[in-house]
């Protein structure tokens, strides 16, 4: 009996490469000038998730991901790496989120699949740091979680174990499926994209990518089902709209601004012995040292 | 009714840093707000609890003592805080920026619809117009953090749920005693009124943690170095420097990451927050990201053999020149010129 596994993923604006044309004149991120990227703990969890199916014969990677519909992007990397098959949940009505109608949002699409052991989750994504998404939708559906996993040691019909890496050591930890579990970045890297999987799922498509494509490419997937990347928006996951987008979110940015420093009035020296020692000796003075 | 809460994180029986901090900011917003300051600790043996927190302007200390409930677990510390919060409406909520505050805020503001912001790096109170809506709020937490990598700093508010949620990484905050013989009244909860026993699903089977040797945070002096000190021997230098001067090492991500310093000496905001007597910044260029973990130092030297390096514009005294050259000079005047 394999198991059911379910991981969520999440395109994010690289904010680790910030070049100098990523902040608007008007202090605002100019969001188009930043690469989308698969968030990269995410890309950790995947792995826990392909490992699982490595180990444990006939279980399933599904992967999951809201966004716009170029996050089908993600869903293609995953299948290239041995996920089974993606859904992508986008529509105009979760525009706006915050971490908890994400998580709400996510939690019915979770509903509509038939039965899942473990949903795998990035502990953060790094667009907002938050770490919020996992544990809040393992709230919402009722199962219980287990964070900042490094490694799941076990996965079996019953029990699960996982080592979590936190702040001040490791704690080994044991409970029953069906679990949540989000993967920290010292958990293994991903593993590479795989050439044959790459050449199998290099045309998987979500209906509206079909439908901006070519007749000879819409028959090919007529033939080949697992090239089709499950498309959802509200009216498939049973959301209600009140608990969506801004309205189903209960923070609101009052304010942004751009981060200047107020810059001292310095003095300046150089590393000749007499500016070095003149400083030094006005320190001990004043006892900032010794 | 409507006070401020902070979640006590507990230790082998010591309350953490964080949450010693967040009261002494807990204290001043109740102070704003004329409300009373609270604190909850959820373990075992929690007798000498009250002892460490009353100073810092503790008026109500919420105890839920059992043996189960320590070391931590996710699920029956949310159904505690969410009962609580449920009775006591609190209209604040505060938890360290934690791998416990980062697993339990989630669920509970979940739990409660109420929103929660991550890692504040600053908490205000003030009012808020909600223009489409016509609305005033009054009284509202600002709860001011960076996103974007650090590149903007944004004010999220939460005007209709309550408790307005927020966590705060350690060492943002200053931990401060309020009142060394300040007293407040101590509850203890009927534990079996709000944990039932399905919420123990998960068992901790091993745990190792180790109290960190280091306490970078704590040191009146920070000699830190950046990727221009160009490897961990060049590191040696700056060593010898903090040794002689009775002052500690710090780094920047770019030094971590290159392997010369190790992780625990990281400064900046995905490292500790500092503010020393004294910061001696190395080869470092001073990106924002560093910078905002040690901008509130009260003396910056900067030590940098570029002219227009960032960090220059936070420094009260600018040195251009290299590391090896200058540090060896400071410490030979130094060792010359004290007993
Ligand atoms: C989300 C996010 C979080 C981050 N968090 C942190 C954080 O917490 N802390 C942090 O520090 N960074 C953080 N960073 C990284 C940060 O953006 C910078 O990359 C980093 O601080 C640069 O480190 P540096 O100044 O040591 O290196 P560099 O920018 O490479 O600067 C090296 C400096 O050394 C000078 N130099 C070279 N040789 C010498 C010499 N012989 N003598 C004197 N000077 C010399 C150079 O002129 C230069 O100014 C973060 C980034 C992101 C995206
Ligand atoms: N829009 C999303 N789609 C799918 N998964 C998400 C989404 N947002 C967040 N997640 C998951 O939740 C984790 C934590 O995200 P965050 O709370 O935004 O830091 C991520 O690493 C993902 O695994």
């Amino acid at each position: 009996m394999g198991l059911k596994i379910v991981v969520l993923a999440k395109q994010v604006p690289d904010t680790r490469n910030v070049g100098k044309d990523a902040m608007k004149a008007d202090g605002t991120v100019n969001r188009a000038a930043l690469a989308a990227i698969f968030n990269p703990e995410d890309l950790n969890a995947l792995e826990q998730a392909l490992r699982l199916k490595d180990k444990y014969e006939g279980s399933t990677v599904s992967i999951l991901t809201m966004g716009p519909g170029r996050a089908a992007e993600i869903i293609r990397e995953s299948l290239y790496r041995g996920a089974d098959d993606g859904f992508l949940l986008t529509d105009r009505a979760f525009a706006g989120s915050d971490t908890l109608a994400t998580s709400y949002a996510l939690s019915c699409a979770i509903k509509n699949f038939s039965k899942v052991d473990v949903i795998i989750c990035g502990r953060q994504a790094i667009d907002g740091d938050t770490a919020q998404v996992g544990p809040q939708v393992a709230e919402k559906i009722g199962w219980p979680q287990i964070t900042y996993a490094e490694e799941i040691l076990e996965c079996t019909s019953q029990k699960i174990v996982v080592k979590r890496r936190l702040e001040k050591g490791i704690e080994i930890v044991e409970g029953k499926l069906p679990m949540l579990v989000t993967v920290n970045s010292s958990a293994p890297e991903c593993r590479p994209r795989n050439a044959k999987l790459v050449m199998k799922f290099k045309h998987a498509k979500t209906i509206s990518e079909k439908q901006a494509g070519d007749q000879d490419y819409i028959d090919l997937v007529d033939e080949r089902p697992y090239l089709n990347i499950n498309e959802w928006s509200v009216n498939e996951i049973q959301a209600d709209a009140n608990w969506l987008g801004l309205k189903g979110s209960p923070t609101k940015v009052k304010e942004i601004e751009n981060v200047v420093f107020q810059a001292k009035e310095s003095k300046r020296l150089s590393p000749d012995d007499f500016d070095i020692e003149s400083l030094m000796r006005e320190l001990i003075a004043n006892h900032t040292i010794g | 009714m409507n006070n401020i809460f902070v979640y006590l994180e507990i230790e082998d029986g010591i309350v953490a840093d964080v949450s010693l901090e967040l009261l002494t900011k807990g204290r001043s917003l109740a102070n704003q707000l004329k409300c009373k300051l609270e604190a909850i600790a959820i373990g075992s043996q929690l007798d000498g609890i009250g002892e460490q927190v009353f100073s810092f302007g503790v008026d109500v200390l919420t105890l839920a003592d059992d043996k189960k409930l320590y070391p931590y677990t996710s699920l029956p510390h949310t159904a505690i805080l969410v009962k609580l919060f449920k009775e006591e409406q609190p209209q604040i909520a505060l938890m360290g920026a934690t791998s416990i505050g980062r697993d339990l805020g989630p669920r509970v503001s979940s739990a409660l619809f109420s929103g929660l912001t991550a890692d504040c790096t600053s908490l205000e109170i003030g009012d808020h117009e909600d223009k489409k809506e016509g609305k005033v709020y009054k009284n509202l937490l600002y709860q001011i953090r960076p996103a974007f990598g650090g590149n903007i700093v944004a004010t999220i508010v939460n005007p209709e749920q309550r408790p307005q949620m927020a966590t705060v990484r350690e060492g943002v905050m200053k931990k401060e005693i309020a009142d060394k013989h300040y007293k407040g009244e101590t509850k203890k909860l009927d534990v079996s009124k709000y944990v039932s026993s399905t919420d123990f699903v998960v068992n901790v089977i091993e745990r190792h943690m180790e109290k960190s040797k280091l306490n970078i945070k704590a040191s009146p002096i920070i000699i830190s170095g950046g990727y221009g000190i160009g490897s961990r021997e060049n590191f040696d230098l700056l060593f010898d420097f903090a040794h002689v001067i009775g002052a500690e090492v710090g780094a920047s991500r770019a030094a971590v990451d290159a392997g010369f310093a190790d992780h625990e000496r990281q400064i900046g905001q995905t490292g500790v927050t500092v503010r020393p007597k004294l910061y001696i910044a190395c080869g470092i260029s001073g990106q924002i990201q560093h910078v905002a973990g040690m901008q509130e130092s009260s003396m910056i030297i900067a030590i940098n053999n570029d002219p227009n390096a960032p960090i220059n514009a936070i420094a009260d005294y600018v040195i251009t020149g290299n590391v090896e050259e200058v540090i060896p000079k400071m410490i030979k005047y130094y060792k010359k010129n004290t007993k």
